[in-house]
């Protein structure tokens, strides 16, 4: 099999434009024949469904929570790039194509981030016009902040709540279409598996978390915006709801999954506090713009903070790089402050750094700190019991979100017809790793600005034909989702659905996570089918299929995280180099830092499902014309 | 420590529902309220009994799932914290805690602390958006806001839709609510042309769902996990006023 990107050719500067012209056009009679599921309702899922029902196509909307402004995209904090340069200090769409294809260690393709970069603009604009309160300056004009792994500031804000109301806009702009009868809205409803005729995707199978029903969607293009898996882990920053299934179910039909083993580990997060943690909360990287990073220089040094002189503290990350200091991209100041926990030198549990404000307040005033990050401040008074204007906050890396997902190729379309894949869900912008506050602008550019027109291309090329619920490759599909969930129920073992979760977590943890080598990654190859095996056998399920039963739920989530593990343990074994946040023990540099293998692992790793068999592998060569891969350096 | 939880059960709308009790051991300080229920759930699921069901999905007090009623206070009464992130070195060993779902005629019980808040989506549909299809919007920069204004919006704008506000008013009015997105939408420049159109529209729907009307309580600014402000429900007033005014 062969990877065919769709990339246009010629310069990457009027590519986009050159191809949206090329890509064919829905009449406008025709849109209202038209029918698209969109799942998800996250940044780029809301966004999709509110531009394709501006469009006039007949939109159905799905989201597993009770509406769809809660997906986990109001979680994001810190802001959103965009290549303005309103500060005038030399940004341009080239550079923020050059930084975020360096930041993602030359693992992503140069023309969709290019892309990714030009429409960065113009998201700024659509979302200003919809309302979303931006931090503004007194002269009126939009501020900026800078972020991790950048030098100017081009980061968007809506104090620490960015995420929240750009979502809030996407909704709103989705409700609009809802009471203009565009789009359905589906909430409370989980897709459970995806319907694929004649090798093109032509539907889903959901099942109602109300009444348990199980029912078919038809339709003739089916989009997934189902966020990342970073719920793999156990603990993550993700939302408890956030999930692989919808994406797992494609992989299972067919779609390519491409570098599932890059995930992002962020550096700020608040620390373990006990076993029956539940999650992790991000602290914003932003707070690394006037927060300095320190432990203390002895191991074992137990003073309190305070008491612990400025000479005996190691501000490593402004030690070892000068140039960037607390600023280098995430995976760098994860890796950093899992080395100084590793000597011994971990505050707090020992599984901490700490994240100084003192200096700032001495030099901004607590005022000036409480208005830039008084929410976070808060929130993590909330969580610790501790006063961060007082002591350093305790700090760790914790996993947050994930470049790997669904392969797509330019258009954004999976490797089935018809099925298309936006935001976290899919791999396409962020190589190995992402940079800070280029989330959410993936996930608006390939809701508002890029799927509307490709979507189109495909429905105009590939015109609707009848399909009805009866036919047997629909009722086939629904009969499997329906054959188990009665399964799930009918174990009645002794194990909750979340002690497999947290038993997954541990190992993908240990031997998948920040740091990864070839035995650990076989030791978990060894374990991962061993825990789903007894999964399957004594797994205990309480309650019915047939009203809302949130163990139901989660089971089934547990049962696909359970598969999907496994492929990212192979995926980070077969990929014998380092990279961005999947850092191999086994390849690295005299001073410590990733050692990437350009010569044998330049591409995007595509994973084909092979029923009973080892997955496939299939790769998709990265060439890199504009910016040329270097070792990253942040010193 | 331990504490004696006093549970609202019902299996599904539209049945009877009543008060369970449960016995919660081991209960540690640093642990949320969500995270004390996960425990108390796993061991009724190890005894094949249904969990507690309640609405929750990013901890982290911002999606606004979560939600119901401690004591006879919404989220619990701990000033700007949602449930999720209200935390147990809050309560101390022996403590009584009475849980109960949001109570309105517009909020319907699903299931035991989940209800149905799908009226807010209507709200917001019925007028709460500005209208700027994809693709037609001005540079950024074009229309200067003023910081103040752009500050008050942002602080409107902070509403979760969690409802707790619903759930405290002795009306049961969703007033905080529609008010803060009015407020949000109707103090910025890009909202005014649909100001008067968006505030008739949202009062009405508001109407249809089966809120009661605001009489200056209060209790909603007072659970609000947002800290939303009653200067809102004023604005909200006004706007109406006016629009009624205009419509001639």
């Amino acid at each position: 099999m062969e990877l065919k990107s769709n990339c246009p050719s010629g310069p990457i500067e009027t590519a986009w434009e050159k191809h949206k012209f090329d890509l064919k056009l829905v009449n406008p009679a025709n849109k209202r024949k038209l029918d698209v599921i969109v799942v998800g309702s996250g940044l780029a899922g809301a966004s999709a469904a509110a531009s394709l029902g501006e469009l006039g196509y007949r939109v159905q909307c799905f989201c597993f929570q009770d509406s769809p402004r809660r997906a986990h995209s109001i979680a994001a904090q810190g802001g959103i790039n965009a290549a303005k340069n309103y500060q005038n200090d030399g940004d341009s769409v080239f550079r923020l194509f050059y930084d975020t294809v360096k930041g993602g260690d030359f693992r992503s393709r140069e023309a969709n981030v290019y892309r990714l970069a030009q429409i960065s603009v113009n998201i700024i604009d659509q979302c200003v016009a919809q309302g979303v309160p931006f931090a503004r300056d007194y002269g009126g004009t939009l501020a900026n902040r800078s972020f991790g792994g950048a030098q100017v500031s081009r980061t968007f804000y809506a104090r620490g709540q960015t995420g929240q109301q750009l979502l809030l806009g996407a909704y709103q702009a989705l409700e609009r279409q809802v009471a203009s009868g565009s789009v359905t809205m589906r909430p409370r409803t989980e897709m459970l598996d995806l319907i694929v005729v004649d090798g093109r995707a032509r539907g889903i199978v959901t099942r109602d978390l109300v009444d348990g029903k199980i029912r078919v969607h038809l339709a003739d293009a089916v989009v997934l915006g189902t966020g990342g898996y970073g719920n793999v882990f156990y603990l993550s920053t993700n939302a408890k709801g956030s999930n692989c299934t919808a994406a797992w179910r494609a992989y299972k039909r067919g779609a390519g999954f491409a570098n599932p083993c890059f995930s992002q580990i962020h550096p700020t997060c608040i620390p373990v506090s006990g076993e029956y943690q539940s999650k992790l909360t991000l602290m914003s990287e932003s707070l690394r713009n006037d927060g300095r990073i320190w432990v203390p220089r002895k191991a074992g040094d137990r003073r309190p903070a305070s008491e612990i002189p400025p000479e005996e503290r190691d501000y490593y990350l402004e030690r070892r790089y000068p140039s960037f200091g607390n600023l280098v991209p995430r995976d760098v100041a994860s890796r950093a402050a899992k080395a100084v926990c590793d000597e011994g030198r971990g505050v707090g549990t020992g599984l901490g750094v700490y994240l100084d404000f003192s200096d700032a307040v001495g030099r901004l005033g607590e005022q000036t700190v409480r208005e830039r990050y008084g929410n976070l401040f808060d929130m993590y008074e909330r969580i610790t019991g501790e006063n961060p204007y007082r002591v350093p906050m305790r700090i760790f890396p914790a996993v947050h979100y994930v470049m790997g997902g669904l392969w797509v190729d330019y258009d954004l379309m999976t490797t089935i017809p018809g099925l298309f894949c936006i935001g976290e869900a899919n791999f396409s912008d962020h190589g190995a790793n992402r940079l800070g506050a280029s989330a959410l602008m993936q996930g608006l550019a390939d809701g508002y600005f890029i799927l509307p027109y490709t979507l189109g291309d495909y429905l105009a090329k590939n015109p609707g034909t009848p399909l009805s619920e009866d036919e047997a490759p629909v009722e086939d599909v629904r009969r499997e989702v329906e054959e188990r969930t009665s399964r799930l129920l009918a174990i009645g073992g002794h194990r909750t659905a979340a002690s497999f979760h947290r038993e997954l977590g541990k190992l993908m943890w240990e031997e998948c996570g920040m740091a990864r080598n070839a035995q650990g990654l076989e030791r978990a190859l060894g374990k991962i089918p061993e825990l789903r095996e007894e999964f399957w056998q004594n797994v205990t399920v309480p309650g019915s299929g047939s009203d809302l039963n949130s163990s139901l739920e989660y089971a089934g989530r547990v049962a696909d995280f359970l598969e999907l593990g496994e492929l990212m343990c192979l995926d980070a074994l077969e990929r014998k180099e380092s990279c961005g946040g999947h850092f191999r023990e086994e390849y690295q540099t005299a001073d410590g830092e990733a050692l990437r293998d350009d010569a044998n692992f330049s591409f995007a790793a595509a994973w084909f499902h092979q029923e009973g068999r080892r997955p496939e592998l299939v790769r998709e060569p990265l060439e890199f014309a504009y910016v040329k891969p270097t070792q990253r350096s942040y010193k | 420590m331990k504490l004696t939880l006093h549970v609202w059960r019902q299996e599904r709308a539209g049945v009877e529902g009543r008060m369970a009790s449960y016995e919660a051991s081991d209960v540690n300080p640093d642990m949320s309220f969500l995270e004390m229920l996960d425990v108390v759930n796993e061991d009724l699921s190890m005894k094949g009994e249904a969990p507690i069901a309640f609405d929750h999905d990013c901890r982290e007090g911002i999606c606004g799932s979560c939600g119901f009623v401690i004591n006879g206070v919404a989220h619990g009464g701990h000033k700007g914290t949602t449930v999720c992130q209200l935390h147990m070195r809050h309560f101390s060993d022996g403590d009584v805690l009475y849980l109960e779902p949001f109570r309105a005629s517009a909020f319907p019980v699903i299931r035991d602390l989940v209800v149905d808040r799908s009226a807010f989506d209507r709200i917001i549909a019925s007028g709460g958006y500005v209208s700027a299809p994809t693709g037609s919007a001005p540079d950024g920069n074009a229309i200067p806001i003023a910081k103040e204004i752009a500050d008050r919006s942002m602080d409107a704008a902070a509403c979760i839709g969690c409802g707790a506000c619903v759930a405290a008013c002795p009306n049961a009015s969703a007033s905080l609510f529609t008010g803060a997105k009015l407020s949000h939408l109707n103090l910025l420049p890009q909202g005014r042309a649909e100001m008067r159109r968006r505030t008739l529209r949202m009062d009405s729907q508001v109407r249809e769902e089966l809120f009661g009307s605001c009489t200056n309580i209060g209790e909603c600014e007072a659970v609000c996990p947002k800290e939303i402000r009653l200067e809102v429900i004023a604005r909200m007033n006004r706007n109406y006023l006016l629009a009624r005014l205009l419509r001639g």
